[in-house]
């Protein structure tokens, strides 16, 4: 028989049994209890601290905002950010985000160009071609790569890899082009965009391979042996059956590249070349320059007044900008072509 | 507590209990269908009236109203998709769990509705005992830490009275003699059939009066589910048992009453002898030799 | 006796053949091409990366030595360089990373909680959490040094271990909810349902039961994010600018690895090139190391890359 109470169940009473049955009742009645605040808090909490990402994302955005609204106010949004000044001088102060916004573009293109295609060779190298003695190894490495942080990247080209590119690359095609192709027309001095472009595309490669890895991986052996038994080769293999498959999820690991090379400050600062103003605006590769972030970097600690400090909040919120805008534009377009695909598999 | 003093002398008297205006309802609702037949009430552990059952817009369950004995086993059998995994499943609320699930109708368990309003399911489940089609030892547990697991998680600190709960239940799960060396070993490094009655173990393990099983031996190879059914035969004198199965034979050898079900419909109920010997529903006579199913 | 079936079209079967042998040699040289490029791709990838250890190691090794590793920078220009160290450096990195992940490591896992265990698939708050937490993720840090400069320098007065340690933990949050959600995620179902019909609570079931089995799991990522964190420099400059001396408040300036690299880099001097290069040399292996211990120790079954990479 049971004994009713306010909760729901509750203890038992027996008569006539032992031992056993009176154990059973013990437990019964310890377990009828038990008031389960301890749900109600933990359910509290969590949905706390998932408001704290919502509350992040809102101190982002305003943080920003505030601080860059005062160069906004002065020099309108759209002359911020075609022009070229950068003058703090009191009473002259002028500031412009262009040369910057044209720097960062230039790096974090070359960036791509040159790394996305090598981290997609290695992707397919790793993943088709070695056999697991050399890939697993190879890809452990690769992936700890990406781990090093960026200020190593930035004090290793600074001292090392600056002359390499220079020696090797730079000074050749300044003595045979120099004259001709405004693009090399500068003297090669090392620290420019151009070795900027290329230290980035190092930088992002084992992030890039080793995702582009994993999609690839994950793509079903079914397509595989499909391609093969017709007779193909292994790039065509890799041509119509991998590729169409893993194209929204390569795209993916490609613009998350574009995003840390955009966004990426201590590496370009070191190696750039550092100029403001209109002076930043790189006429040829082996001009120096400036990005957003770098210089936002360089001065932010010396900034003489605070329409300098907020002139550079401003840049901080230009880049802001851009790499949201880019986060949510590959959403977009990974998952159109997801959409694209999976009816096409279906 | 709100206490109607009509009903108190009337259900105090015919059960000798303390009520409130949770069996309200549900009373009113046996005493009219008590009209209907002539089920012997006070002698249930087990009444579901009523039950209806949905998933999404789609109806799993209609109108389920089945009396079940206590200390005997019961054996729901049916074709696939008949509705007998939903229904053990709303008899410990675990149903309601699943998104987009819904359940009305009484459950009355010794004459208390669990599904009336007042009542925490999560309570309810300590009471009942569950065992899964693919049996789910506690990857990161040990065999003995397993069997305790619903005792510690839910309080009980009494180190000698969990060892001794652990051992007895390893006992009657008749898993004691092959793991009493072993109960460090990590839960799921045993077999199939053991890690089944390692699960059986830790449920019997919360002393529950009732034990509902979800096709116990459907994953397991035929030496196994023999033991398992030896079990059932042993458990049941101090349990209530329900199984779910597919398999009519083993409904044949272990239960005493069989229920048949068929899309979502209890067709038909009664003792194992009569249902298996005698089918009085033609749909039954067919499932039964085998015709469809 | 076997009846011949004379094959049909023997004529357009002849002629594929012919026009696919004559192809084929020409498909085999792209294969070929398209093999070695592969390989150097991998020789491109692995020369600079490679030169970058093997110059940190070349030039750290010599660096490093007690002096290093416990003297305060020696001033500048005084040329008393060389008897200086980073060891203010060292200290600064342990105690805002530690900072950090105070605040980083629970509200992670307790988001990545809600995200696997409590949020519907489709509700709008929950939507919400996961969009915003992937854009948290992409932000550049830089960016996210600015924030810390504007909420927390400014509310305190002066450059802080306290708004280094905040920027820091925005960094580390979204990386530890990804991965908890991921690998909880990854815990069957039948366990959550054992545990529900033993009547536990959701609480204990979710933390003595399921995160113990995404332990390995949330234990990576959380020492992944940590070795993230560590090697940040951009959130550093602006929050908590960097000095000479060893800790003294919450509320001051204080030094950190990567950002005395930086400094030292900077500056023209040979030996504070070296002590450069030596902190580099302590600041890999710190990084490089626990990254390696834990993906050997501990396994990764069904658990994808991509949310370490972040």
């Amino acid at each position: 028989m049971f004994f009713y109470n306010m909760n729901g169940w509750c203890f038992t009473i027996s008569f006539n049994k032992i031992n056993k049955q009176d154990r059973k009742n013990n437990l019964s009645s310890f377990f009828s209890q038990g008031k389960r605040k301890g749900d109600k808090i933990f359910h509290g909490l969590v949905i706390s601290t998932a408001c704290y990402t919502l509350l992040m994302i809102v101190l982002v955005i305003f943080s920003v905002g505030n601080g860059s609204k005062d160069v906004f106010q002065k020099e309108g949004f759209f002359n911020f950010l075609t022009g070229t000044d950068w003058n703090s001088v009191e009473g002259r102060e002028s500031y412009g985000a262009l040369p910057y916004i044209v720097g960062t573009l230039i790096s974090s293109a070359l960036a791509i160009a040159i790394g996305v295609p090598i981290s997609l060779g290695i992707a397919i190298f790793l993943s088709e071609m070695a056999p697991a003695k050399i890939s697993l190894p190879l890809s452990l490495i690769i992936e700890l790569l990406a781990a090093v942080p960026s200020i190593i990247y930035g004090l290793w080209a600074l001292f090392v890899f600056r002359f390499w590119v220079r020696d090797l690359i730079e000074q050749p095609l300044y003595n045979m082009f120099g004259g001709s192709i405004p693009f090399f027309a500068q003297t090669p001095f090392g620290l420019d965009v151009f070795t900027a472009g290329i230290v980035l595309a190092v930088m992002i490669i084992p992030i890039v391979s080793s995702i582009s890895r994993e999609i690839i991986k994950a793509v079903p052996n079914s397509q595989r042996e499909a391609s093969y038994s017709l007779g193909a080769t292994r790039w065509e293999t890799v041509r119509i059956a991998i590729f169409p498959y893993a194209k929204s999820g390569l795209l993916g690991a490609a613009i998350l590249g574009l995003g840390r090379a955009i966004g990426e400050t201590i590496l370009v600062t070191m190696i750039i070349g550092n100029t403001v103003g209109a002076a930043a605006i790189p006429m040829s590769l082996f001009s120096q320059s400036q990005t957003l972030a770098s210089l936002i970097a360089n001065e932010f600690n010396e900034a003489s007044s605070s329409l300098q400090l907020s002139a550079l909040i401003g840049l901080g919120a230009v880049l802001l900008i851009m790499t949201m805008g880019i986060n949510i534009g590959a959403r977009l377009l990974v998952s159109r072509m997801v959409k694209v695909s999976a009816g096409a598999r279906e | 507590m709100y206490i109607d003093k009509a009903y108190v002398s009337i259900i105090k008297n015919r059960y000798g209990l303390t009520i409130d205006e949770a069996i309200h309802d549900c009373l009113l609702k046996m005493e009219s269908s008590k009209k209907d037949n002539n089920h012997d009430q006070g002698s249930y552990k087990i009444s579901i009236r009523n039950l209806n059952v949905w998933f999404g817009t789609k109806q799993i369950l209609k109108n389920i109203n089945l009396d079940i004995k206590p200390n005997a086993a019961t054996a729901i059998i049916g074709p696939s998709g008949c509705g007998k995994t939903t229904l053990i499943r709303c008899l410990n609320r675990m149903h309601e769990m699943t998104p987009g699930a819904a359940a009305k109708g009484c459950v009355l368990i010794d004459h208390r509705d669990i599904y009336y309003k007042t009542v925490d399911p999560v309570i309810i489940k300590r009471r009942i005992g569950m065992v899964f089609q693919k049996p789910n030892p506690f990857p990161t547990m040990s065999v003995f830490d397993n069997v305790a697991a619903g005792l510690k998680l839910n309080g009980v600190k009494d180190k000698r009275l969990i060892k001794d709960i652990v051992e007895e239940s390893l006992k009657d799960a008749a898993l004691w003699d092959e793991v009493k060396h072993e109960l460090d070993k990590p839960g799921i490094g045993l077999s199939g059939g053991q890690q089944q009655r390692l699960c059986i173990a830790r449920a019997l393990a919360m002393q529950p009066e009732i034990l509902l099983m979800d096709e116990p031996t459907s994953a397991l190879d035929p030496i196994a589910s023999s033991k398992i059914e030896e079990l059932i035969h042993g458990l049941k004198k101090d349990l209530t048992i329900i199984t779910v199965t597919h398999n009519m034979l083993q409904a044949a050898r272990v239960a005493d009453f069989t229920a048949f079900m068929y899309m979502g419909e209890l067709i038909e109920y009664g003792s194992t002898n009569q249902i298996f010997k005698n089918p009085q529903k033609e749909l039954t006579e067919r499932y039964i030799s085998g015709k469809f199913g | 006796m076997h009846k011949e079936i004379p094959r049909q079209n023997s004529n357009n079967n002849q002629k594929i053949q012919d026009i696919m042998s004559k192809r084929y040699y020409r498909r085999k040289l792209v294969d070929k091409l398209a093999s070695t490029f592969a390989i150097a791709c991998v020789l491109a990838a692995i020369i600079p990366l490679g030169s970058i250890l093997l110059e940190v190691i070349k030039n750290g090794a010599s660096a490093i030595g007690i002096q290093l590793l416990t003297q305060p920078p020696g001033a500048i220009g005084s040329g008393l360089e060389d008897s200086g160290g980073i060891a203010p450096a060292i200290q600064g990195t342990l105690i805002v990373v530690g900072l950090a992940s105070a605040i980083g490591v629970p509200i992670g896992i307790l988001t990545g909680i809600y995200l696997s265990e409590f949020a519907s698939g489709a509700g709008l708050f929950s939507t919400a959490v996961r969009l915003f937490n992937d854009i948290l993720t992409g932000l550049p840090s830089v960016v996210i040094g600015i924030v810390g400069y504007v909420t927390i320098v400014v509310a305190v007065g002066s450059f802080s271990v306290l708004a280094g340690a905040f920027s820091l933990s925005i960094i580390m949050i979204p990386i530890v909810v990804r991965i908890t959600e991921e690998t909880l995620n990854v815990v069957p179902n039948s366990i959550r349902e054992a545990g529900y019909s033993l009547g536990i609570s959701k609480w204990k079931i979710t933390l003595f039961i399921l995160l113990k089995s995404a332990k390995s799991g949330v234990l990576t990522g959380i020492v992944l994010a940590i070795s993230r964190i560590a090697g940040e420099t951009a959130p550093l400059i602006m929050t908590i600018l960097g000095t000479s001396l060893f800790f003294s408040s919450f509320t001051t300036p204080i030094d950190a690895l990567p950002l005395r690299i930086w400094r030292l880099a900077s500056q023209p001097y040979d030996t504070a090139h070296s002590q450069g290069w030596g902190a580099a040399l302590l600041l890999i292996v710190i990084v490089l190391i626990s990254s390696l211990v834990l993906r050997l120790l501990v396994h990764r079954k069904g658990f994808r890359v991509e949310a370490l990479h972040v």
